[in-house]
C-alpha cells in the first residue's frame, strides 16, 4: 500500500518544495537589502507579463525540455547522463552543418534535416561513454561529464580552425542561409490574428519539444522498448531473467538520450541563433538534471519543471537587468529550487506520510 | 549482565503490549510474551507474521511505537543494539554479520576491543574462546579466515561472538536455513549444551519440525499478533501449523504416482564457470522425462543455482543439453531467456524479488515479463496491448488465486506467497515442455505451499517435465519422482524418493558418498 495518495505525491510534494525554496529565497533578497515583493513582481512581470516575456520564458522552456527529457530517459534505465551539455554542443554541430552545406530553399525543409543531424550528432556523443559503460563497466557519469569538455574542446577547435568565414575574427560559423531560418511564435500565431512578439525568440521548435514529450511518454510506457528499458532499470538481474541483454538497452537508452539532448540545438543555434557560436548550450544540460528531478523522470512533469525554470531564468535576468540583484543570486535562487524539489525531497516527504497516516487512521 | 539471575522466578525476557507499524502496517501489535530463564523458546509464524519486527525491537534496530521490555523482571529501554548487548542479549543473524578477510578472532573481537592496542584484547580473547569451545562444542580454529569456513562454521563464530559479549539470552533468526541436516543437528546439540549452562535461547522458525524436536516452549504468531504460547510437548506439528495459518492444512502432498514419457531435458557434462573463475558446475549429466518431477536436493551453494541459471538462460556454461532431442545454444547468440522460451523451456526462478518480477511493476506488466515480445501482446507494430494484457493478467490471477486479485497493483504491494504466485502464473499458463523451478515455496506461508505444490503437480500430470530445485529436504523428499543430490557442483547420485531418507540424503548433501560407505 502506497502511504500518500498519487496527487499528495505529484502535486503536493513539489508545490510545498518550491514554496519553502520561495521562502529562503526571500530571506537572502532582503538580506542583500532589497525589496523581495519588488523583486518577485520584476520576475513576474519580466517572466510572464507579456508575449515578449513569454516568449522568452517559452525559448528556455524548450532547452530545458530537451534536456531533461534526456535525462528522464537515461534515468529510466537507471543510467545518469550527466552528459546533456556536450551532447547538445555536438547536437549544434550537426545543425551547423547541415544548415550550412545547402542554400535551403525553404524552413520546412532544413528543419526535418536538421532534426535528424542534431538527433544523429547528440546520440553519437552519448554512444561513446554508453558503449564504455556496457562493455568495459566505466561509469557513465564519470564518462559523460569528460566528453562535455571534449565537446566544448573539439568545438572550439572547428569554430577556431575550421569552419570561421575567413577573415572573421569571431570564433563562429557563418549565418545560417534565410531559408534556413525557422519561423518564431510570432510568424505562427500571426495566421491566427494573435498578435505575438517579434522580438522573442520563442520558435516553432518549442512545438517539436511538446511532441517530443509525448514520443517519449509513448515510448516508455507503451512500447516494448520502454517496457524493457523500465525493466532494466528497476532490476538487471530481472532483465537478464527476462533475456533483456543490458548491453542492448544502455545503447538504446543512451543513444534516444543522447538524440533528444542533441535536438535542443534546433532551437538554440537553428531558432535563435542562426550560426553555431562557442558555448552556445549555456548550461542549459546541467538544468536538464535539475528538470528531470523535479518532473520525475515523467515528461509531463519536464514539461512543467522546464516551464518553471523558463520563468527563473528569464525572471532572472530581468531582475540582473533593473535591480541591483546580482545575476548570481538567480543560480542561488536556482540552486534552491534544485536543492528542496531533489536533495530535500525526504524532508516534505516524511512529515507529509506521518501526517497522511494519521488521517487515515482518524478516518479508519 | 545477569545481575538479576538471583531472581529466579522473573522471566529472562518479558515483553508487554509491544507494537509497531511501518506506514498503514502494523507489524506488530500489543504483543506480550514471557521467556524462561533456561529455556529454549520457539516462535513460529508465517513470514511477515511480525517475528523478525519483534526480534528487531528487542534487539534494538526498531523503536516500539509502543509497550514494555523486562529483562529478567527489570523494566529496561533499548534504544540501540549496544544497549541489548549490555542487556545480555545476544543476536545470530539469518545473514552472518562477519568480515569476511578477518580471521575468527578479529571478527569476535570486532566492536567489544578493550584499550587502545588490539594485541591484549585479541589475546584475552584467544582464552575465552578455548574455553567456550570446551564447555559448549563450539570449536573453530581461531586463526581461520572466515572466507575459508563453511555456513555451519560462521554460524557457531557468530554465536561465539554474543557469548564473548557475555550474552545470557541469545536469539537465533532461521539459523538453519542454510545448514546441512547434520550441520543442524550439531547446532540443536550446541543450543542444548547452552541451556544446559543456564543461557535463555529465542529460536525464530518457520519449520515445525525444528520447534518439535528443539524447544521447551513455543509462541505461534499471525499477521502481528501472538497467538498462543503453549509448551511444546502439549502440541503437534498439525495443531502448529493450524494456529500459524488460521485454519487446518494439509501438511503432505497428495499426488499420483507417476507416469514418465519420452525424455525431455538432457544434460551431459555441464560446466558453468563464474565471474570471478571459479568453477560451478563441474561436469552434470541429468536427465527429466516428461511427466516426472526431478527433485535437486543440497545445501545451497553448491551449483544448483547455476544449474538453474544455464538452463535458463541466465548463465553460459559448456557441454550439452538438448531439450526434445534437439540440442541448445549454451554460450553464443542464441543462449538467452528469450530462446530458451522459444524452446518450451519456463523457469520460475530462486529469488522471485530480484529475478522473477519487478517489484515496481504492476502485476500485469509482470504477468508478461519475459514473454513481452510474444506477438499476441502487441497491439500493432510499435505498441504493447496494455489494455489487453491486464484482462489476461486478470484472468490468471483469478486462475492462480492471487490475492487481491488486482492486477494493477505493484507486485512489492502483494505478500511473498502472492508473489509466486504471480511467478508460476505467468510461466505455468505457458504450458512449457520444461518447468525450471527453483525455491518454490521460500518464504511462501504455508497457506499457500498447498496450491504451488498442486500446480507444480498438476502440470507433471499434464505430461510436462519439471526440474525441481530445493534446499528443503521436506519438500524434495514429497514433491519428486526421482531425486539427484548435488555437492560441490557435482551430481553426488541419484534416489528414489521411497528408498532413501533424509538422513542419507543429508549424508549426501555433505559430500558423503553413500553407496561406498
Amino acid at each position: 500500500m502506497d502511504v500518500m495518495p498519487k496527487w499528495a505525491d505529484v502535486v503536493l510534494i513539489p508545490v510545498i518544495s518550491l514554496v519553502l525554496a520561495a521562502l529562503l529565497s526571500t530571506l537572502v533578497i532582503v538580506a542583500i537589502g532589497e525589496d523581495p515583493v519588488a523583486a518577485v513582481k520584476l520576475m513576474v512581470t519580466g517572466a510572464l507579463g507579456s508575449t515578449y516575456a513569454w516568449g522568452y520564458t517559452l525559448y528556455y522552456a524548450t532547452n530545458f525540455i530537451f534536456t531533461g527529457l534526456a535525462v528522464a530517459v537515461a534515468f529510466h534505465a537507471r543510467m545518469f547522463n550527466i552528459g546533456g551539455e556536450g551532447q547538445a554542443t555536438l547536437g549544434g554541430l550537426g545543425v551547423a552543418l547541415i544548415c550550412l552545406a545547402l542554400p535551403w530553399p525553404h524552413w520546412a525543409l532544413a528543419l526535418p534535416a536538421a532534426v535528424v543531424g542534431a538527433a544523429l550528432f547528440g546520440a553519437a556523443w552519448a554512444a561513446i561513454p554508453a558503449w564504455l559503460q556496457a562493455k568495459r563497466g566505466s561509469h557513465i557519469v564519470i564518462t559523460t561529464i569528460m566528453f562535455n569538455f571534449i565537446a566544448a574542446s573539439v568545438l572550439n577547435y572547428l569554430l577556431v580552425n575550421v569552419m570561421r568565414p575567413t577573415g572573421s575574427m569571431d570564433p563562429a560559423t557563418a549565418k545560417f542561409p534565410p531559408g534556413a531560418h525557422l519561423p518564431t511564435l510570432h510568424d505562427l500565431l500571426a495566421p491566427f490574428g494573435i498578435a505575438f512578439s517579434r522580438a522573442a525568440p520563442a520558435n516553432i521548435s518549442f512545438l517539436i519539444a511538446v511532441v517530443a514529450c509525448v514520443l517519449v511518454w509513448l515510448l516508455i510506457w507503451r512500447t516494448r522498448l520502454g517496457y524493457e528499458i523500465r525493466a532494466q532499470g528497476h532490476s538487471e538481474p530481472a532483465a537478464v531473467y527476462a533475456g533483456i541483454r543490458p548491453v542492448r538497452i544502455i545503447m538504446a537508452a543512451m543513444l534516444v538520450s543522447g538524440a533528444l539532448a542533441g535536438m535542443m540545438a534546433i532551437n538554440n543555434v537553428m531558432g535563435e541563433a542562426e550560426r553555431l557560436v562557442l558555448n552556445s548550450v549555456e548550461g542549459a544540460g546541467f538544468i536538464g538534471i535539475a528538470v528531470a528531478l523535479m518532473g520525475r523522470n515523467h515528461p509531463f512533469g519536464v514539461f512543467l519543471a522546464a516551464i518553471l525554470f523558463g520563468f527563473l531564468y528569464q525572471g532572472g535576468a530581468e531582475l540582473a537587468l533593473w535591480t541591483n540583484i546580482p545575476r548570481e543570486l538567480i543560480v542561488v535562487i536556482q540552486a534552491l529550487v534544485i536543492l528542496f524539489t531533489g536533495a530535500l525531497d525526504n524532508m516534505v516527504r516524511m512529515p507529509l506520510e506521518k501526517l497522511f497516516l494519521a488521517l487515515r487512521k482518524d478516518r479508519a | 549482565m545477569a545481575q538479576g539471575r538471583q531472581t529466579d522466578v522473573a522471566p529472562a525476557i518479558e515483553l508487554r503490549g509491544i507494537s509497531k507499524a511501518f506506514g498503514p502496517v502494523q507489524a506488530n501489535k500489543d504483543i506480550s510474551i514471557r521467556v524462561m530463564p533456561g529455556t529454549i523458546h520457539g516462535i513460529i509464524g508465517e513470514n511477515g507474521a511480525g517475528k523478525s519486527t519483534l526480534m528487531s525491537i528487542l534487539y534494538g534496530f526498531y523503536k516500539a511505537d509502543a509497550g514494555e521490555i523486562f529483562i529478567a523482571g527489570k523494566k529496561t529501554s533499548i534504544p540501540d543494539s549496544q544497549a541489548a548487548i549490555r542487556a545480555g542479549i545476544g543476536m545470530v543473524f539469518q545473514h552472518f554479520k562477519l568480515v569476511e578477510n578477518f580471521t575468527v578472532l578479529e571478527n569476535v573481537v570486532l566492536g567489544a576491543e578493550e584499550g587502545r592496542l588490539l594485541k591484549p584484547s585479541l589475546a584475552k580473547a584467544r582464552g575465552i574462546l578455548k574455553t567456550l569451545a570446551a564447555e559448549y562444542e563450539l570449536n573453530v580454529d581461531p586463526d581461520a579466515k572466515i572466507e575459508d569456513l563453511g555456513v555451519g562454521m560462521q554460524q557457531r563464530v557468530e554465536i561465539l561472538k554474543a557469548l564473548y559479549r557475555q550474552a545470557d539470552i541469545l536469539i537465533l533468526d532461521e539459523p538453519t536455513g542454510v545448514l546441512t541436516p547434520a550441520e543442524a543437528d550439531h547446532l540443536f546439540r550446541i543450543l542444548e549444551n547452552l541451556r544446559a549452562e543456564g543461557k535463555t535461547i529465542i529460536l525464530i522458525t518457520h519449520k515445525l519440525r525444528e520447534i518439535m524436536a528443539a524447544t521447551d516452549t513455543v509462541s505461534v504468531m499471525r499477521r502481528g499478533e501472538m497467538t498462543a504460547t503453549i509448551q511444546t510437548s502439549q502440541t503437534d506439528p498439525e495443531h502448529l501449523a493450524e494456529m500459524m495459518v488460521g485454519r487446518k492444512v494439509l501438511l503432505r502432498v497428495d499426488k499420483k504416482p507417476a507416469q514418465p514419457g519420452k525424455t525431455v531435458l538432457e544434460v551431459e557434462n555441464l560446466r558453468v564457470v563464474d565471474e570471478d573463475g571459479v568453477e560451478r558446475l563441474k561436469g552434470v549429466s541429468l536427465n527429466v522425462r516428461a511427466g516426472e518431477i526431478l527433485g535437486i536436493a543440497g545445501v545451497s551453494g553448491n551449483g544448483q543455482s547455476q544449474l538453474l541459471e544455464v538452463l535458463g538462460g541466465i548463465t553460459h556454461g559448456t557441454g550439452t543439453v538438448r531439450i526434445n532431442g534437439q540440442e541448445i545454444d549454451l554460450t553464443g547468440r542464441h543462449s538467452d531467456g528469450q530462446s530458451r522460451r522459444a524452446r518450451g523451456i519456463c523457469h520460475v526462478p530462486e529469488d522471485r524479488q530480484r529475478e522473477g518480477l519487478i517489484m515496481e511493476f504492476t502485476a500485469w506488466e509482470n504477468m508478461v515479463f519475459g514473454y513481452h515480445h510474444d506477438p499476441a501482446y502487441q497491439k500493432n507494430a510499435l505498441f504493447m496491448d496494455n489494455a489487453g494484457i491486464r484482462d489476461l493478467a486478470a484472468d490468471k490471477m483469478a486462475r492462480f488465486d492471487v490475492r487481491p486479485p488486482n492486477p494493477v497493483l505493484a507486485a512489492k504491494n502483494f505478500s511473498g506467497g502472492n508473489q509466486q504466485k504471480l511467478v508460476l502464473a505467468r510461466e505455468i499458463e505457458r504450458n512449457p515442455d520444461l518447468l525450471l523451478v527453483g525455491q518454490p515455496t521460500r518464504g511462501v506461508d504455508i497457506g499457500a505451499i498447498e496450491f504451488i505444490h498442486q500446480q507444480i503437480l498438476d502440470l507433471r500430470d499434464a505430461g510436462k517435465a519439471v526440474l525441481l530445485v530445493s534446499v528443503e529436504l521436506e519438500e524434495i523428499l514429497s514433491m519428486s519422482d526421482r531425486i539427484a543430490v548435488m555437492f560441490d557442483g557435482r551430481i553426488m547420485g541419484e534416489r528414489l524418493p521411497g528408498e532413501t531418507d533424509e538422513k542419507e540424503l543429508g549424508l549426501m548433501m555433505a559430500g558423503m558418498d553413500t553407496k561406498a560407505a
